[in-house]
């Protein structure tokens, strides 16, 4: 998807509903180019949408909600995408999946307060050879185990401080 | 027309039925839970499954539509085991709260598992950890106990044109909701209710009130004073037995004593009272031009939440006569009160409504505290009325009638054929006439506007002058006839009406969101020829004839539109957000 820069004031999203105007889907393709920009569907944004659209807020959220690419909640700092596919699932993912939730106190697609991690799981991550496998930020971790987990978190919350 | 078989039997039908509804002509009842008859069917249950004879595919009923030569099979083991299986399924996905559940006894699951005979649960239970929502204090939403038919988004979104269900998330984690987890409270619902009149399970109930009344009855301090709906007395009949749209005032009367009121009122006499002020108010704008038409009425409080939610541009148009119950509310408090040497403070009004907005409006403003306090203290609907009567131990069935406290009770027909959709148009028409003219139309004059057609457009002679009304009754109907008055006042063209009806749920209220389960088009018409009958049955049928409100105007209020019916009979209106957050 192509990222569209500064879609941030209310004139900004009223030229991207234009420019999408009339057309089949419309709602679909409007959102994506939100959420590439903000990384979420802020609500004052589905507001804009539905005096924009006349769409109905309740059937801009049937659709955000339905498709599990959209978000409600702004994304930490650092995604973890972690790997439950079916390599990685037979190879111990839950248990690291369980060692992240420990550390971090969210659940997937939750966001941690300090706003630094989100944790999504994903379908493979095309490196079933190195299982169980999780990816921070584009760069894939592989062999995990769960000790192995709070060194590579600490790596990120020290980048911090 | 096509001609196919159901089960051997012939049945011939208009293209385009579906083979559910088929079957009912020839008296085959095809199991099915998602479908209603007021709404599309959505398809979601499956279990309204049938067969084409030769072929193994299974065809829901339900939304498959009768084709010539079809020979169906409706009943089989495979098609009953499958259908046992989907109970099955559901029933895992649903808590085993019967016992203590708002739809204990008539809920179309519990019906439909005692039917199927269902006697273990095979697959493992798997339940959402989802709250409840009780924050509108008027129904509370239980989406736990949501078996996901759609019924009530569709009546939500469709139906009523509100949006305030949907549908969040999906496959399992589906939910009934506002958009983006909000309280009901802080969306668009205007509280009609109708979603919980739909509702196969007990997943949207009324909010209920009965223990607050038993405890208000039972408080020695208090002096519990009553009044009954119209649409009330023709629905209550169904929770025992009577058959559809029998008026049964003068039992609920005698109920109502022994349930311990002190005085019984109806809210068809306060209809008559709003007639004299809104007739006036019509008569003010119409023929001496002084405010804006049309007029539009205001005895709904869903329809008038709706507009100031979605048209508040339109919030001078209003009516600001108060809705009936809210009249005997803030009368039965002051002059009723005065007349029997009561403070105000003791008394308690309990109003029995077929609506769940009520529950809302007794608090809606200032307004609704006109006579130095709560003017009206709780509202029960008709389902939790009758379910205090059985509680009570009364005979209801077997009750002799008897008659109203006179001062709040006596009504004219103007007054009770409110409870219909048209008929706070042909009441107030009534009115008019004879305000007017100073002589009564004949009865039948106004009739053109009953009946359940969404938008009923027509025009009235009033001596010599055109008068343009529009009667809309479900929400959804209504954008059709707004847009159309919008249209003309923004061109500046001439209106398309001079006074405009409308009620928030279809049939008016005695298809409201708080009465008995299972309404049909059919159980609507049924329960308005029950007050229609009762208007032809009285001997008055204008409101301004009714000698108690005669009485009223002459020893206490004055005249119709001043200061004293102002101060109590009257309130405002003003634009409030759609979404709180």
């Amino acid at each position: 998807m192509e990222a569209s820069n500064n879609i941030r004031s209310d004139k900004e999203i009223k030229d991207l509903v234009e420019k999408w105007k009339g057309v089949e889907g419309n709602l679909i393709m409007i959102l994506h180019t939100i959420q590439d920009e903000y990384g979420y569907i802020p609500r004052h944004v589905s507001f804009e949408l539905q005096k924009l659209l006349d769409i109905p807020l309740a059937r801009i959220y049937e659709v955000i909600t339905f498709y599990n690419y959209f978000k409600l909640e702004p994304p930490g700092k650092h995604k973890i995408s972690l790997c439950m596919g079916t390599a990685c699932y037979l190879k111990g993912g839950v248990d690291i999946l369980g060692e992240l939730k420990s550390i971090l106190h969210i659940e997937p697609g939750q966001t941690t307060k300090d706003g630094l991690f989100t944790i999504e799981l994903v379908r493979c991550l095309g490196c079933c050879g190195l299982s169980p496998v999780m990816m921070i930020d584009g760069k894939i971790y592989g062999k995990l185990s769960q000790e192995k987990i709070p060194e590579i978190l600490t790596h990120y919350i020290e980048a911090e401080s | 027309m096509v001609k196919a078989k159901i089960n051997g039997i012939d049945v011939q039908v208009a293209r385009g039925t579906s083979i559910l509804t088929a079957a009912k002509k020839v008296n085959i009842k095809i199991p099915s839970l998602c479908k209603h008859p007021d709404l599309d069917a959505t398809a979601a249950c499956g279990i309204c499954i049938v067969k084409v004879k030769g072929s193994k595919k299974m065809l829901r009923s339900c939304c498959t539509p009768l084709e010539e030569g079809m020979d169906i099979i409706t009943h089989d083991d495979e098609l009953q085991d499958i259908r046992r299986t989907v109970i099955e399924l559901i029933l895992s996905n649903h808590p085993d709260e019967c016992l203590e559940c708002g739809r204990n006894n008539n809920c179309e699951l519990q019906k439909l598992a005692a039917d199927f005979g269902i006697r273990q649960q095979p697959f493992k239970e798997f339940l959402r950890d989802l709250p409840k929502d009780d924050s509108t204090k008027t129904i509370v939403i239980d989406p736990r106990k949501c078996i996901q038919c759609g019924r009530c988004v569709q009546v939500c979104q469709d139906m009523q044109d509100v949006w305030a269900l949907s549908f969040l998330e999906r496959g399992i984690e589906t939910r009934i909701s506002p958009a983006g987890d909000i309280n009901l409270s802080e969306s668009p619902c205007v509280r009609c209710g109708q979603c919980s009149a739909h509702c196969p399970t007990g997943a949207i109930v009324e909010y209920d009130e009965t223990i607050k009344t038993w405890r208000a009855l039972h408080d020695t301090n208090n002096h519990c004073v009553v009044q009954i709906a119209p649409a009330v007395r023709v629905a209550i009949g169904e929770a025992f037995g009577f058959p559809d749209g029998t008026n049964l005032t003068k039992k609920i009367y005698a109920a109502l004593r022994r349930l311990g009121f002190k005085a019984v009122f109806d809210t068809s006499f306060g209809a008559d009272v709003t007639i004299m002020e809104e007739a006036s108010e019509f008569i003010q704008r119409f023929v001496h031009k002084k405010g804006k038409l049309p007029l539009i009425t205001t005895c709904c409080p869903s329809w008038v939440d709706f507009m100031e939610k979605f048209y508040p541009d339109m919030i001078d148009h209003f009516s600001s006569s108060k809705s009936p119950h809210e009249m005997v509310g803030s009368l039965a408090k002051t002059y009723y009160a005065e007349r029997n040497n009561l403070s105000p403070a003791n008394i308690r009004m309990v109003s029995i409504m077929p609506c769940t907005s009520k529950k809302y409006e007794i608090s809606r403003n200032q307004d609704m505290f006109a006579s130095g306090q709560q003017d009206v203290d709780i509202v029960l609907t008709t389902r939790e009325l009758a379910r205090m009567i059985k509680q009570a131990g009364i005979d209801f069935v077997n009750l002799a009638p008897e008659e109203p406290d006179h001062l709040l009770g006596d009504y004219t027909g103007g007054g009770v054929i409110f409870g219909a959709t048209g008929g706070v148009m042909e009441a107030a028409l009534r009115t008019a006439h004879y305000f007017v003219t100073g002589k009564n139309a004949p009865k039948a004059e106004f009739e053109s506007v009953r009946g359940l057609k969404g938008v009923k457009e027509t025009t009235v002679d009033m001596a010599g002058q055109k008068v343009k009304i529009a009667i809309a009754h479900g929400l959804g109907n209504v954008e059709f006839v707004l847009r159309k008055i919008q249209k003309a006042i923004s061109e500046n063209k001439e209106l398309p009406y001079h006074f405009v009806e409308v009620m928030a749920c279809v049939g008016g209220c005695v298809g409201g969101g708080g009465q008995p389960y299972g309404v049909t088009d059919a159980l609507r018409l049924s329960r308005a020829r029950g007050l229609y009958q009762d208007d032809d049955a009285k001997e008055l049928h204008n409101s301004h004839e009714n000698p108690f409100v005669i009485k009223l105007y002459k020893e206490y209020l004055g005249k119709p539109l001043g200061e004293k019916p102002h101060k109590l009979l009257h309130t405002h209106y003003k634009p409030r957000p759609m979404y709180k957050k």
